[in-house]
């Protein structure tokens, strides 16, 4: 037997091309989200509420990943927000080149928060670096309060959780306690929001905390 | 659920690291696996065979070296081990801590059979 000693990240092309976008990033003094869950916990919604108490006082960008249909962008185009739809046509996770083309077809002038809206899934975008700042996870009450110790390495990887339609927890059988103590346990600098879509409860915190961070 | 291509970025390696006419000798693609890398090894191993059958790597198969998650407390410098992700320091409740290790998807060395073994 001979052996070639190799020692190459199997994904080192898509982190090349995350650099790339992070530097592109920092030269346009863009801050970059990646916001990523499992289907449906209300990524848009969250976006839809974010844009609409920005009034377009802060100029955001969106980049939407979906498996399938452009309904998402749709939502977007209401807040007269840029936006691209990326379709993965069945991927599972946005990569760095898809959002690096994605870039191409959005007009960034003037925009200083980029918000990319990832695959709905809570495995495999947790390790595609996109050159985001940060990953916000969010996690609804509907999915039950366990969600974080079932899949550990979003949240170890995110910044900040984002615990959505907290207007259901008299309906479901989910503890706001112990969902934001297991997430902790994960990843104990995570920064945890409470929001309601439908209330807006806790949608002025998360967006002035948003707000803060792009302005730095 | 990407280990289709992910799969597919271990063949491409393989195939720059290895001359041409000696990819046919390959035989063993060791690949360094945290826990937390986001790919199951079973899985991986299937798509490698699935993706490699009828080229000339069809001989070669993965083989994973397994390494744990651990993290490191910044408050007492002890560092621990787990498999369920906790980054809380389980000595003194600590919550500054560093990743040392658990994410990596990473192909260390490609085995190849030489022309001697093969002629013996
Ligand atoms: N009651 C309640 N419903 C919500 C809330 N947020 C979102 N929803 C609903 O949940 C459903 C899914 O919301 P989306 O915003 O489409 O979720 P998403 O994460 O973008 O979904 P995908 O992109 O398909 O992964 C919709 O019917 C929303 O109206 C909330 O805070 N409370
Ligand atoms: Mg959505
Ligand atoms: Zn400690």
């Amino acid at each position: 037997m001979s052996v070639i000693t190799v020692e190459r990240k199997v994904l080192e092309k898509n982190d090349e091309i995350a650099r790339r976008n992070r530097a592109m990033f920092s030269e346009r003094h863009l801050f970059v989200i990646n916001l990523v869950s499992s289907p449906g916990s209300g990524k848009t919604s969250i976006l839809e509420r974010t844009l609409e108490y920005f009034n377009k006082r802060v100029k955001v960008a969106v980049i939407e990943g979906d498996v399938q249909t452009d309904f998402d962008a749709q939502r977007i185009a209401r807040y007269d927000a840029p936006v691209v739809q990326i379709v993965t046509n069945g991927g599972c996770h946005l990569d760095a080149k898809l959002v690096e083309d994605a870039l191409g077809s959005l007009d960034l002038s003037g925009v200083k928060l980029l918000i990319i809206e990832n695959v709905g899934n809570l495995v495999c975008p947790s390790n595609y670096d996109l050159g985001e700042a940060m990953k916000v996870v969010v996690a609804s009450t509907t999915e039950g309060d366990d969600k974080p110790l079932k899949y550990p390495s979003m949240f170890q990887n995110a910044s900040v959780l984002i615990i959505n339609k907290i207007d259901l927890l008299p309906y479901v059988n989910c503890s706001l306690e112990t969902l934001r103590n297991n997430a902790l346990k994960i990843n104990p600098s995570l920064k945890v929001f409470e929001t309601s879509c439908t209330t807006k409860s806790g949608i002025s915190e998360w967006c002035s905390w948003l707000e803060q961070n792009t302005n730095r | 659920m990407h280990e289709l291509s992910v799969a597919q970025n271990i063949c491409d390696i393989v195939q720059q690291s290895v001359p041409k006419n000696e990819l046919a000798d390959v035989r063993i693609v060791r690949v360094k696996l945290g826990t937390f890398s986001g790919v199951v090894a079973d899985s991986l191993d299937f798509c490698f065979s699935a993706i490699s059958a009828e080229t000339p790597l069809a001989k070669a198969h993965l083989e994973f070296e397994h390494i744990p998650f651990a993290v490191r407390c910044n408050h007492c410098q002890k560092t621990f081990e787990n498999d369920i992700g906790f980054m809380v320091c389980p000595e003194c409740g600590g919550a500054e801590t560093v990743i040392l290790s658990g994410r990596e998807l990473q192909v260390t060395e490609i085995e190849l059979e030489n022309e001697e073994e093969k002629t013996i």
